[in-house]
């Protein structure tokens, strides 16, 4: 299928959910679920003061400094566990152990401790982020060739040349992976956080419209939200992508 | 003095699950005179990659020595498989060796116009076919103007053409770039059409069954009758079954 097709189909899948929506919204006929055109003048209304962009840029402030933590964190935690099986028979367990809390629980336990703050925010997320990108990229430091990793002592390409040129190349794959899963991740939890503990941000939007049943501005941040979100992941991530695959056939 | 010298007290691989512990050399001893093209022969699994990897230090969990005539040598290798960077351009491939600068680019894309690449310096290795990323792979080994040159079955699985193109190829840079080279293949046809020296290889743990000096000249090499005559003669093939040809 072509690229222009494929948009089509995309088109006419969300004008078909568009079309339901409006469907339902006739037939309930209740302000609890709002028609489209009513999502769309709350979502007027709330961008008129500037509300709705000053929340969504702080609440990404906050996805993007939760995610740089995380993915930096968990990748050198996750390439030293996939290199090394002592460290991996020591460190594992716990990753498991992360893997398995609850969100909720993380971010209580942080609240808890170190107070209602930004950084208690941000490491709450980062540390719900964390194993996922550990054990991602742990399966891809584990899987590292050695052929290659032979041919580069051979011909003393050094630390710094192998490092760039052998062994992160096979790492991009995981890395787009566990980013790609990451962001989705990321920017759900953020709003956890922010609904428990910030007075600013989508989620405190969120929680505060919920209060009030105002469905619409619920589904007006929710969207506008989204549509950033997919924005990022194809103005950024996916060019990205496709430039790291570039070698492919 | 010689090239390379191996002293091999004992190599050993450990049992692991489903494979018994192995020997696969004890006392054995290989000295390549320098300049020397030493072809070693000898029948799947007997340790001739391992022999190689210990040559290239790769492989150091053995007892005993290998020792260089010149200090501190250029060692390159050309692995059965082209093991090039699939993510790096052939040209990339061939100057990383070399360093990251402009003056490695530059040796490297001459390196590719010797062995007839130039075409395809920017493309990415997979895209060539295999015979590309084998002349690929021995422009990266000459970029280095190696004093020693490991090859191991470098041109398996190619037609019968373009793998004596191949060898061609080789001999020609060898011609220009002397070194010590030891060439691991199944086939005795092509250690005639290349070797200066046979070894011939055998048992478990593995031993030298022949070593023989090859002076034929270009001709006698090429042709597969006069080839298989003096195999025979030599003892590196029965007398009776001709040497198969390899696809
Ligand atoms: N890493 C390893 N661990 C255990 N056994 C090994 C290992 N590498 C090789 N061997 C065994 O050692 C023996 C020699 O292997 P090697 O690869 O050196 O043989 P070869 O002569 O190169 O064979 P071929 O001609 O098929 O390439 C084989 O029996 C092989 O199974
Ligand atoms: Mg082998």
């Amino acid at each position: 299928m072509s690229t222009a097709s494929r948009l089509g189909m995309t088109a006419a899948s969300l004008l078909a959910l568009l079309l339901v929506w409006q469907g339902a919204a006739l037939w309930a006929a209740s302000p609890l679920l709002p028609s489209p055109a009513a999502v769309l003048a709350a979502m007027q209304r709330a961008a008129e003061g500037g509300a709705l962009q000053r929340n969504i840029a702080i609440t990404l402030a906050r996805v993007a400094a939760a995610f740089f933590i995380a993915m930096a964190i968990g990748s050198a935690l996750g390439i030293a566990l996939g290199r090394s099986p002592r460290l991996n028979e020591l460190f594992g367990p716990w990753v498991i152990v992360l893997l398995n809390l609850p969100a909720l629980v993380v971010i209580i336990l942080c609240y808890v401790w170190f107070g209602l703050t930004e950084a208690a925010a941000i490491t709450a997320v980062s540390i719900n982020k964390i194993p996922n990108v550990a054990v991602t990229m742990r399966e891809g430091a584990a899987a590292l060739s050695r052929d290659l990793d032979e041919m580069a002592r051979v011909y003393r390409f050094g630390r710094w040349r192998t490092l760039r040129h052998v062994t992160l190349p096979q790492l991009v794959p995981f890395f787009t992976a566990s980013a790609r899963s990451g962001l989705a991740l990321t920017w759900k939890i953020v709003l956890v956080v922010e609904l428990l503990g910030r007075s600013n941000g989508v989620g405190f939007e969120l929680q505060t419209a919920f209060q009030m049943f105002d469905v619409a501005t619920v589904l007006a941040y929710a969207l506008a939200f989204t549509v950033v979100v997919q924005i990022i992941e194809m103005g950024l991530l996916q060019p990205w992508e496709r430039w790291a695959n570039g070698w492919r056939r | 003095m010689s090239a390379i010298t191996l002293d091999i007290a004992e190599k050993r691989y450990p049992a692991r699950t489903g494979t018994p512990a192995r020997e696969i050399f004890r006392d054995f001893r290989l000295d390549v005179a320098a300049g020397e093209f030493l072809v070693l022969l000898g029948s799947s699994g007997l340790g001739k990659t391992t022999l190689l990897n210990i040559a290239a230090g790769l492989d150091d969990t053995y007892r005993g020595a290998v020792r260089f005539g010149t200090a501190n040598p250029r060692i390159a290798y050309a692995f059965q498989n082209p093991r090039l960077l699939p993510w790096r351009t052939v040209l990339e491939n061939v100057a990383l060796p070399l360093g990251e600068g402009m003056a490695a680019r530059t040796s490297a894309r001459r390196m590719l116009e010797e062995v007839g690449l130039a075409e395809l310096a920017s493309a990415y290795p997979e895209r060539l076919s295999l015979g590309q990323q084998r002349r690929a792979a021995l422009a990266r080994a000459f970029a280095i103007e190696p004093d020693v040159l490991l090859m191991d079955e470098p041109f398996v699985s190619l037609d019968q053409p373009a793998a004596e193109r191949l060898r061609e190829l080789l001999r020609r840079l060898l011609a220009r770039r002397p070194a010590s080279v030891m060439f691991v293949t199944h086939d005795p046809r092509e250690a005639v059409a290349l070797a200066s020296r046979i070894v011939l290889l055998e048992g478990s743990p593995a031993t030298v069954a022949r070593d023989v000096k090859v002076t034929l000249g270009l001709r006698e090499r090429a042709s597969p009758a006069l080839a298989d005559a003096f195999l025979i003669r030599m003892g590196i093939i029965p007398r009776t079954e001709p040497a198969t040809p390899r696809g």
